[in-house]
């Protein structure tokens, strides 16, 4: 069953089409059903799949994609700015901008590979955040970063008389509005932004699998196991390359133009090494060159970073609080450097643990059960000849 | 005029001079063995066709044209295809992918961009690669990933690779080697095949003169970088300088 659903495109869109819009139901149970982090799931899950689409497919390890992120962003405050609060234009620019940049960055990255390559896209990206702190600083507003102010220009919007900032809407739908439901005895908040980040992420996932499937994609998986023979087989895998590199830094664009579409700030930190290491931490960890691999990846780390971040010895306490008092200070004691400030711990173990036993990321370990699950079934099946074979499956 | 003029090439590595001014005529429509002991410069002289080195003097001509200083896939897309001494594939991809990919590169040329086509709908592309495995002897299993195969089977596969792109030249660097008795006269058979029907011009480097005599219409012998003989084959067995070059070389001869 598991390989049938594999294989099969509609399927799969459902599949993910319902888990995505489900998401603040799914969630909710485990504290990850408030706006804020469902956006962020969407959002970096953007980042992970254009990135996967580069270095999944080809095998080329960019350490520079949040620079396409950060000129996403600044590209987007600009149009909020200059234009109207409609996030459109927006996206529309943001998406440009970051394309034109990943056209020039990628092309220089590009003459080059392995460790070269990755060294460069590193520089160019490091090259980019000082900028957007010093030189750029009138278009970026250096370490302060680009906020909205009430006296910006937004040509297209009515004069606004309210006296508070406005906020990004999609044809007068606000998007930071939440409709509070209470349903399964849980308080389930659904969130315009959300949504809104959510058929993107559905649109952007649609575009990856195409690309999986296509002659282009081929071609990409190609340059990853043998570059070489590409090259004598009459290919020029230069443009091929390229195109792959664009694309992604197109997706990390959008992306972080859908970042200020839900908080509108830009700072350069955005463009960080740490930033653009992040989202090679989450298609690894999901699964390089899987589907479905980066987009886990970019919720576990994200899932991580919120809630872990915000476990705190008085938390654990709590945790631990029908224990005797020595033994719960001792799991406190030996739990805490995991998480809070800490989590970070907790996020290089699991990526090394997942790593060294799971090479294709947590997307291996989910075959690897079902395949065990199926084995069990067939066992199962074949022991009991007549009996209900369905439930095996 | 032949279809592959090489004129007076040379190369050196440090201090080795790999190939010490080369000169070859390869005639259109036939197959031309190059034989020589271990070392004597082969596979660096096919390397210059294809655009890997680039000699240090000396032209090459490809249909009148200069090959020198072209990008590899220039130089295929002009009708050259190559098979490796070491197996050249897709390993990570299916078998049927790998033959695939230079149909797709015969079809569309050096570049094409389409990311919204669909692999699985190319039929005509799906069919052409299916037959030239077919014709190679590789039927089975076209799904599995290439790297599972057999080194013989890599070298069929990779055969059926530059097959599939119907080449003008086709250069083959020792393509029966590891493969079994049975295996090396199928492929015999097969490149006799190829001979005849296709409009292609065969060069091809073996060590196995059972292949080489059963094949050739034209033989030149390397040895330490330069062609010490260029003859027909039944020529080529009694000319002492060959023996000589072959002195010491117990086995192949
Ligand atoms: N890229 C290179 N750099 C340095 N030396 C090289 C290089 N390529 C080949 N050589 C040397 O040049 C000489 C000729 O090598 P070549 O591979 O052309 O021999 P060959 O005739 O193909 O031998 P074989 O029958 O073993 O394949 C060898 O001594 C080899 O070590
Ligand atoms: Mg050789």
């Amino acid at each position: 069953m598991f390989e049938k659903l594999k294989n099969n495109d509609k399927l799969i869109m459902l599949g993910f089409t319902i888990m995505v819009f489900a998401g603040p139901i799914i969630l909710a149970p485990f504290g990850a059903g408030y706006p804020d982090l469902l956006q962020r799931f969407a959002i970096f899950g953007i980042f992970a799949i254009g990135f996967n689409i580069l270095f999944g497919l080809t095998g080329y390890l960019s350490f520079g994609h949040a620079a396409f992120l950060g000129i996403g962003s600044y590209s987007a405050m600009w149009m909020f700015k200059l234009l109207t609060m409609n996030v459109i234009p927006a996206l529309i620019l943001s998406v440009i901008v970051s394309g034109l940049f990943s056209v020039v960055i990628g092309y220089m990255s590009l003459r080059r590979s392995g460790i070269y390559f990755s060294i460069l896209t590193l520089a160019f990206a490091q090259m980019s955040y000082n900028l957007a702190y010093s030189v750029f600083t009138p278009i970026t507003n250096g370490e302060t970063g680009l906020q909205l102010r009430l006296q910006d220009a937004r040509i297209l919007d009515a004069v606004n008389t309210s006296g508070s900032l406005p906020s990004p809407m999609l044809f007068g739908l606000k998007l930071n509005a939440t409709n509070v439901v209470e349903m399964f005895g849980m308080k389930l908040q659904f969130n315009w932004g959300f949504y809104f980040c959510a058929i993107i992420l559905i649109a952007a996932f649609y575009v990856s699998l195409r690309i999986f499937r296509s002659p282009f994609g081929l071609m990409l998986r190609a340059v990853k196991t043998n570059q070489n023979r590409l090259n004598y087989t009459g290919i020029n895998t230069r443009p091929y390359t390229l195109g792959a590199f664009v694309i992604s830094g197109m997706y990390a664009g959008l992306a972080g133009a859908l970042l200020v579409c839900t908080d509108p700030l830009a700072g350069p930190e955005r463009m960080q090494w740490t930033a653009s290491g992040e989202v090679v931490l989450m298609t690894i960890l999901g699964g390089v060159g899987t589907l479905i691999g980066p987009v886990i990846g970019a919720g576990v780390i994200k899932y991580s970073e919120n809630i872990f971040s915000k476990i705190n010895d008085k938390v654990l306490e709590g945790y631990f609080a029908m224990m005797p008092e020595s033994i719960s200070d001792f799991l406190v004691f030996i739990v805490s450097p995991f998480v809070g400030s800490g989590w970070h711990l907790t996020l290089g173990l699991t990526f090394m643990l997942v790593v060294t036993f799971l090479p294709g990321g947590l997307v291996e370990g989910a075959t690897r059960i079902f395949d065990w699950l199926g084995s069990i079934g067939k066992k199962t099946k074949s022991a009991k000849p007549g009996g209900n074979t369905e439930a095996a499956e | 005029m032949g279809i592959l003029e090489v004129q007076n090439v040379s190369k050196r590595f440090g201090g080795l001079q790999a190939l010490d001014d080369v000169n070859l005529s390869v005639e259109e429509g036939t197959i031309h063995a190059i034989i020589g002991p271990n070392g004597a410069g082969k596979s660096t002289l096919l390397n210059c066709f294809v655009g890997r080195l680039l000699p240090d003097a000396g032209t090459v001509l490809f249909q009148g044209n200069s090959l020198l200083g072209k990008k590899p896939h220039e130089i295929n897309q002009m009708g050259v295809s190559r098979v490796f001494q070491t197996p050249e594939i897709f390993t990570d991809l299916t078998i049927l992918e790998n033959v695939m990919i230079p149909t797709f590169a015969k079809r569309d040329g050096a570049f094409k961009f389409n990311p919204f086509g669909r692999v699985l709908k190319e039929v005509e592309i799906k069919e052409h690669a299916e037959k030239l495995l077919h014709d190679v002897g590789l039927q089975d299993s076209l799904t599995e990933p290439a790297s599972a195969m057999s080194r013989g089977n890599k070298r069929r596969l990779e055969l059926a690779m530059c097959l599939s792109q119907e080449p003008k030249l086709l250069l083959l660097d020792e393509p029966t080697a590891g493969m079994a008795r049975a295996d090396t006269n199928a492929t015999i058979d097969l490149l006799k095949e190829i001979g005849k029907s296709h409009d292609v011009t065969l060069v091809i480097i073996e060590h196995d003169m059972h292949v080489v005599f059963s094949l050739a219409d034209k033989i030149s012998v390397l040895a330490q970088g330069t062609v010490i003989v260029e003859d027909l084959p039944e020529n080529i067995k009694g000319n002492p300088k060959v023996k000589e070059a072959y002195l010491g070389e117990t086995d192949d001869g």
